[in-house]
């Protein structure tokens, strides 16, 4: 069991995301954030904030519930809860910049693409996570990274946050050798 | 967050079912409303599995309700009455059954006539089995339609008194809005003919949370909300009534009955309606009707179900 990100580190990490977004995003009236339950909204709301920090500009939020759009209904993955997505703008020709938590298959963002384009078309789609943890199942890649972490196949990244959790922490629980 | 869980295979009665069960299903039907006022009304879910439709007795708007449900989770849908079928042919349900499970449906739906009907096939099938309403006794996704439109509309059911009028003891839906409305913290008031009271009730028997005024104006004064129940024209013909015209000057809602319910209180009705005789028109479309706001829930609440029962793991 190790610590991966302390409190502070999870702090810089977002505001360094937000600073990337200003240098990268030219047209920020064009700009939306939209957080993957449950903690990628949590990310997305402190996103929000720190953009606003940063530049002074309100950056419209989203929040997406994918539980109707995973590909492992019946699976392991089975959530009987579906919980309210709020998507409060149109997205329309907006560049959405999608939050999440933990990067791991990808199937996590292919579903929260699948379920942000039946609310529109997107101009772009940017992808934000504060790890990236490797072992990838499906074409995709994060265009802002808090932190790059290398994980074997069985280890667990815990994310906890203050508004879930009651502290900010990353905690890497590596897989008992059998 | 509460961590829910959901190990039902059947939807049968809300008699059983825990204050979480209900709730779950509330909390899901929230989020299938907002799937429902996408552009896209369409979301994944049950993408290849097959809902089938069983109503072997007439219906309309349930049927359509659970095939616009199932359609917006992507599910197909094939469609089953008994008019035209092999049931008007003499098959039994036995046989029904035996051959709906052979085309490999998932869920079945289904409205029959007979009460307990849905258990004899539950019992006989690999699919699950979602009942529409059957016979006298239950029709679940009434009651949990009821139940989050008056959530919708009056928040926390606690200590509310909502009053169900008319023909209770033919009726499924009087009995699913007890079983549904009482564990969420509800009271109700029946009211109506005591003819069309089931004996033991009228005679003070009554379920837990479960009162009876056979005065219906008595029953109103300051109320909640009030649910008024179709009554089936042939109930004066064979006797229970004297007559249409008596029932809807006794137990017909009308703007000066209303009013006697807490201001705002909302009226609702579980079609379709008899207008003139359970309920006046200008009830009906007034400002406290919710009976739209009931057809629009219904579709949410079934999507909801639906997605519980085919998602669940089996």
């Amino acid at each position: 069991m190790s610590i991966l990100l302390t409190a502070d580190d999870v702090r810089r990490a977002i505001t360094r995301i937000a600073h990337e977004i200003v240098e990268r995003e030219r047209d920020f009236s064009q700009l939306a954030i939209v957080g993957v339950r449950a903690r990628g909204d949590m990310l997305a709301t402190r996103l929000r904030d720190a953009l606003r920090a940063t530049c002074g500009r309100e950056v419209p939020l989203g929040l997406l519930d994918i539980t109707l759009y995973r590909d492992d209904l019946t699976r392991i993955g089975y959530s009987p809860t579906v919980h309210r997505t709020d998507i409060p703008f149109p997205v329309d020709d907006r560049v959405v910049i999608l939050v999440d938590d933990v990067l791991f298959t990808g199937r996590t963002v292919r579903a929260a693409m699948d379920a942000l384009l039946d609310y529109g078309r997107p101009r772009a789609i940017r992808l934000a996570v504060l790890v990236d943890r490797g072992h990838r199942e499906l074409p995709i890649r994060a265009d802002f990274v808090g932190k790059n972490i290398a994980t074997a196949l069985g280890d667990d990244v815990r994310v906890r946050l203050v508004e879930s959790d009651g502290r900010d922490e990353v905690e890497l629980a590596q897989k008992v050798p059998a | 967050m509460t961590v829910a869980t959901w190990a039902r295979r059947h939807v049968l009665s809300t008699e059983d079912w825990s204050r979480d069960e209900i709730e779950l299903v509330l909390e899901n039907t929230s989020a299938m409303t907002e799937v429902l006022s996408r552009p896209v009304r369409r979301a994944p879910p049950l993408r290849g599995r097959t809902v089938v439709l069983f109503f072997a007795e007439a219906s309309t708007r349930t049927r359509v309700s659970f095939e616009l449900a199932a359609k917006a989770l992507s599910a197909d849908v094939v469609n089953i009455s008994a008019a035209g079928s092999s049931v008007e042919k003499g098959e039994t349900l036995l046989d029904t059954v035996r051959t709906l499970d052979a085309l490999g449906g998932d869920v079945i739906v289904m409205r029959h006539s007979a009460s307990g009907a849905p258990y004899f096939v539950a019992a006989r099938t690999t699919a699950a089995v979602i009942n529409a309403g059957d016979g006298w006794h239950a029709h679940p996704t009434q009651g949990l339609l009821d139940a989050y439109t008056l959530r919708a509309a009056l928040g926390d059911l606690a200590g509310r008194r909502i009053v169900v009028v008319g023909d209770v003891l033919h009726s499924r839906v009087a009995r699913s809005d007890i079983h549904t409305l009482v564990p969420l913290g509800a009271s109700i008031t029946l009211s109506g003919p005591p003819t069309l009271m089931p004996s033991a009730w009228r005679c003070g028997a009554l379920p837990p949370g479960v009162t009876y005024e056979p005065d219906l104006d008595r029953a109103l004064d300051g109320a909640a909300a009030v649910i008024a129940l179709r009554l089936q024209r042939e109930r004066a013909e064979s006797g229970l009534l004297p007559s249409l015209r008596e029932y809807a000057r006794t137990w017909g809602l009308n703007e000066a009955r209303v009013a006697r319910m807490r201001p705002d209180a909302p009226v609702m009705h579980p079609g379709p309606m008899n207008e003139g005789i359970e309920i006046e028109a200008s009830v009906a479309h007034g400002a406290r009707s919710l009976i739209a706001a009931q057809v629009t829930n219904g579709v949410a609440v079934r999507m909801a179900l639906l997605y519980l029962l085919a998602g669940h793991p089996s």
